[in-house]
């Protein structure tokens, strides 16, 4: 996941904060592996989107592939 | 398995073994790749195919005896391939450069070839590029031979000439009018070289020359005369020339280990003619005609030759490729597939490449049943997904919910024992499997009402999985404990004979729990006639699909097919039914591991018949329904309650299914034995979903079900924890109850949570969870 530009183009804001969703680097970990990568996350409480996308394209591909591992 | 045992199942696949036209050629032309190259007009790579195990090839090729021909698979379905004529006519159009000679460093050993016909030429040949010192002796003025004698027409002399000059090219040393036993006296000869070959032809001398010593073993033509080996047209008594040819190769061989004093016997059993275990199925071959030369003459032009060798059916196995739409894809063979899973089993560092290929197989066991050698891919699978989750390698997310699925089918909530109501004991017992339960509870009562009317002795029930779910995905321990739990009941039971709705659950029984007496509920029905209920509205024409678990189960299949004719329905028998059955796509849990494989399985298996199909096990009629196809439960007809002029219906969805079984276990004891069944609810059970059917198959095929929905929602309530798209309007929310992270995008309307989609990931978000 060493792209950096995986959050999407629309726009987003935390519920509870009441505050608009930016990029920011998030670190994800799967099977003992991390990776840090940009992700639209609330600077406030620190929820992180994880869109369709994300989760049923890349980030399922780095899933299989570190449990082909 | 070990390593050498894996290697040993990986020999049963004769795939790669050479076909027959190849394995009859004594010098083991590759005919089936010549023949390819010649199709593709291809000429100098043909060519090349051919010289490669032809020396001389300019002179066998247009004298050649063919015994190939007699062996060609096109000749069972006709003409067979004119091998011999292809090689004629490559050998005038090919335009490659003499082939190039490697020759091996000097050995310092010197062997002397006593005469210069083919099979002396073939030995002195082989040696002389092995790097030995050769010297041929040959009673007349040429080399050839007996090959001298063929009109100019068919071997012109230059083609001997030109291949013949290679001698010369390697070093060998020609003695012409040197009689052996004239001139020189075959003690002379073991005198000065450190081994002799004899090779002289049928009308030579040879017999005198070795008279004392006419034993020569034919599989490594040693003679019993010390360093002495013989070979070629007299010993073989025939004028085959590609027989001489051979006789000289394999002396050579001989010859080579007996100066490297290595066995002379050892791995010699596939050299010369022998037969091939290679099968190939004719079924479906066109007899086409030989193709003849315009000009008898001159042989084929370019164009005839490419059209007759393509009349080549360039024999292979293949038949469980064929087959199966799994071992197709994957784009090779079972003995590749063993060595890549092998390997994958074996690797410690790197990527297992074939963990997709291993939890991909749905256990049919087709392959098996067409295969000649009975080459069966699920003893490998079964092999490797267990040792995949002894030593920690099975990825986390191939089973994960099917083994969850399995846990709550088993969970108090689910699973009960009881005898019937108002017995005391138990002479049979009906385990309806956890399928059908999901799948259609109100048959699973339909069922017990008829065992109940029709069986003396008390019918109890016994309501759990069978524990396949653990043993297909490799879970041995699980599937012991699980087997442990069934065996504890049917003794408390007082050890009933177990009535078995699901084939899959038969199977189980059958082969892991030996013990129990055990019947198919369709034997039954087909036994005691068919409930009074019974009988479709309508009737019609129906395809059997058996299920892969029937397979060998000829009784099983057979009183389906009973009740069918009972209910008035014409039976069409598919192509693969009965022990060539193949799989509905949702076997080897591969739904889970490779959603897209089983749909194509399924998809395969739905086409291979316009009619209705007629399932017997609710795995095999969801997975058909599923890809469209118009598929009945046997149930479904038995108790009338298929609509024949209504679309394919879908079956439940996996939450649908869940809450089927739940609810199953609450309704038969509450109505059938009078308990209170007080159904457990979680805090999140009453939060109210709409889900559009679209939006349901979307949830089904990603494995989400509705309580995960439920628990995410209710973690957004308590926690305020939502994201909002300000785009849809929608929000968005996450919650991970175990191992798995569920999104959910929904809106709140005044009744209830719309749910627009929803989707997982395994993977930890900094952050999130």
């Amino acid at each position: 996941m060493a792209t950096n530009d995986l959050y999407p183009k629309g726009e987003y804001e935390c519920y509870k904060c009441n505050i608009p969703l930016e990029p920011a680097k998030v670190t994800v970990t799967y099977l003992g592996s991390n990776f840090t990568v940009d992700l639209l996350k609330c600077k406030n409480c620190g929820h992180v989107l994880i869109t369709e996308d994300l989760a049923l394209g890349k980030m399922l591909e780095v899933e299989k592939m570190l449990e082909d591992k | 398995m070990d390593h050498k045992e894996w290697r040993e199942y990986e020999e049963k696949c004769i795939q790669e073994r050479p076909p027959a036209c190849m394995t009859t050629c004594p010098v083991h032309v590759d005919a089936r790749g010549f023949s390819s190259a010649m199709k593709a007009g291809n000429v100098n790579k043909a060519w090349e195919v051919f010289r490669k195990t032809v020396p001389f090839p300019g002179i066998i090729a247009r004298i050649c005896d063919h015994p190939c021909e007699s062996a060609c698979k096109r000749g069972e379905v006709g003409d067979p391939v004119a091998i011999g004529a292809l090689e004629k006519a490559c050998a005038t159009l090919q335009t490659a450069p003499p082939v190039k000679l490697s020759i091996a460093p000097s050995k310092r050993k010197r062997v002397a070839v006593v005469g210069g016909g083919l099979s002396g030429l073939a030995t002195a040949y082989d040696l002389a590029v092995k790097g030995y010192g050769v010297v041929l002796f040959e009673a007349g003025e040429r080399l050839g031979g007996a090959i001298l004698s063929y009109p100019e027409a068919t071997l012109p002399k230059q083609v001997i000439e030109e291949d013949i000059s290679v001698m010369e090219r390697l070093g060998v040393e020609v003695r012409f009018g040197a009689t052996v036993g004239e001139m020189v006296t075959m003690t002379d000869l073991q005198r000065d070289f450190d081994a002799v070959y004899v090779g002289q032809g049928k009308s030579a001398g040879a017999h005198s020359l070795l008279e004392h010593s006419a034993m020569i073993d034919p599989v490594t033509f040693a003679t019993n005369i010390e360093g002495i080996f013989a070979g070629g047209s007299w010993r073989t008594g025939s004028s085959s020339p590609i027989l001489s040819l051979s006789d000289g190769r394999r002396a050579a061989t001989s010859i080579d280990r007996y100066l490297q004093n290595v066995s002379l016997t050892a791995v010699r059993e596939n050299e010369g003619p022998h037969e091939t275990s290679l099968y190939t199925n004719l079924e479906g071959i066109e007899p086409l005609p030989l193709v003849t030369a315009s000009d008898a003459k001159a042989g084929y032009t370019l164009e005839e030759a490419m059209e007759e060798a393509g009349r080549c059916i360039e024999c292979e196995c293949m038949e469980c490729v064929k087959n199966c739409e799994y071992l197709h894809q994957f784009k090779a063979y079972p003995k590749v597939y063993a060595r890549q899973i092998n390997q994958n089993l074996r690797i410690v560092k790197g990527l297992h490449g074939a963990n997709t290929l291993i939890n991909s197989c749905t256990l049919c066991g087709l392959c098996k049943e067409v295969c000649p050698e009975d080459f069966d891919m699920s003893v490998l699978v079964r092999e490797a997904r267990t040792e995949m989750v002894n030593t920690g390698k099975m990825p986390p997310s191939a089973h994960a919910f099917p083994l969850q699925e399995l846990e709550v089918a088993n969970s108090e909530a689910v699973a009960f024992t009881r005898h019937q109501p108002g017995k005391g004991t138990s002479r049979y017992a009906f385990f309806p499997g956890c399928e059908l339960s999901g799948s259609s509870p109100d048959h699973v009562e339909r069922a017990y009402a008829y065992l109940t009317d029709k069986l003396d002795g008390g019918v109890g029930m016994m309501m759990r999985c069978c524990g396949a779910t653990a043993e297909a995905a490799g879970e041995m321990k699980l599937f012991a404990e699980s087997l442990q739990k069934i065996r504890q009941e049917w003794q408390e039971m007082g050890q009933p004979q177990m009535v078995l709705a699901c084939s899959t659950c038969y199977q189980t029984f059958k082969n892991h729990l030996p013990e129990m007496e055990i019947v198919s509920l369709w034997e039954l029905y087909d036994e005691y006639g068919l409930p009074d209920e019974a009988g479709s509205k309508v009737t019609g024409v129906v395809a059997v699909h058996d299920a892969c678990t029937t397979r060998y189960e000829a009784g099983i299949q057979e009183s389906v097919r009973h009740i069918l004719k009972k209910l008035d329905f014409t039976i069409e028998e598919l192509s693969n039914s009965r022990e060539k059955t193949a799989c509905c796509g949702a076997g080897g849990l591969v739904p889970y591991a490779n959603r897209q494989m089983a749909n194509d399985m399924a998809k395969r298996r739905a086409s291979e018949s316009q009619a209705d199909y007629v399932a017997y096990c609710a795995m095999c009629r969801d997975s058909l329904a599923a890809q469209g196809k118009k598929t009945y439960h046997l149930l479904d007809l038995i108790y009338g309650d298929a609509d024949l002029s209504a679309p394919a219906k879908r079956g439940p969805s996996y939450s649908k299914k869940r809450q089927n079984r739940l609810q199953l276990n609450a309704k038969m004891r509450e109505s059938w034995w009078g308990e209170m069944v007080a159904l457990e609810k979680k805090s999140y059970q009453s939060i109210p979903l709409k889900i559009s059917d679209d939006v349901e198959q979307i949830l089904d095929a990603r494995m989400v079900l509705e309580e995960d929905i439920q628990k995410v929602i209710e973690h957004a309530e308590q926690t305020g924890e939502v994201l909002v798209d300000k785009q849809s309007g929608h929000l968005i929310a996450n919650f991970r109850p175990t191992s798995v992270t569920f999104w959910v995008e929904y809106s709140k309307d005044e009744d209830g949570y719309v749910i627009h989609n929803a989707y997982s990931h395994r993977m930890t978000v900094e952050g999130n969870e």
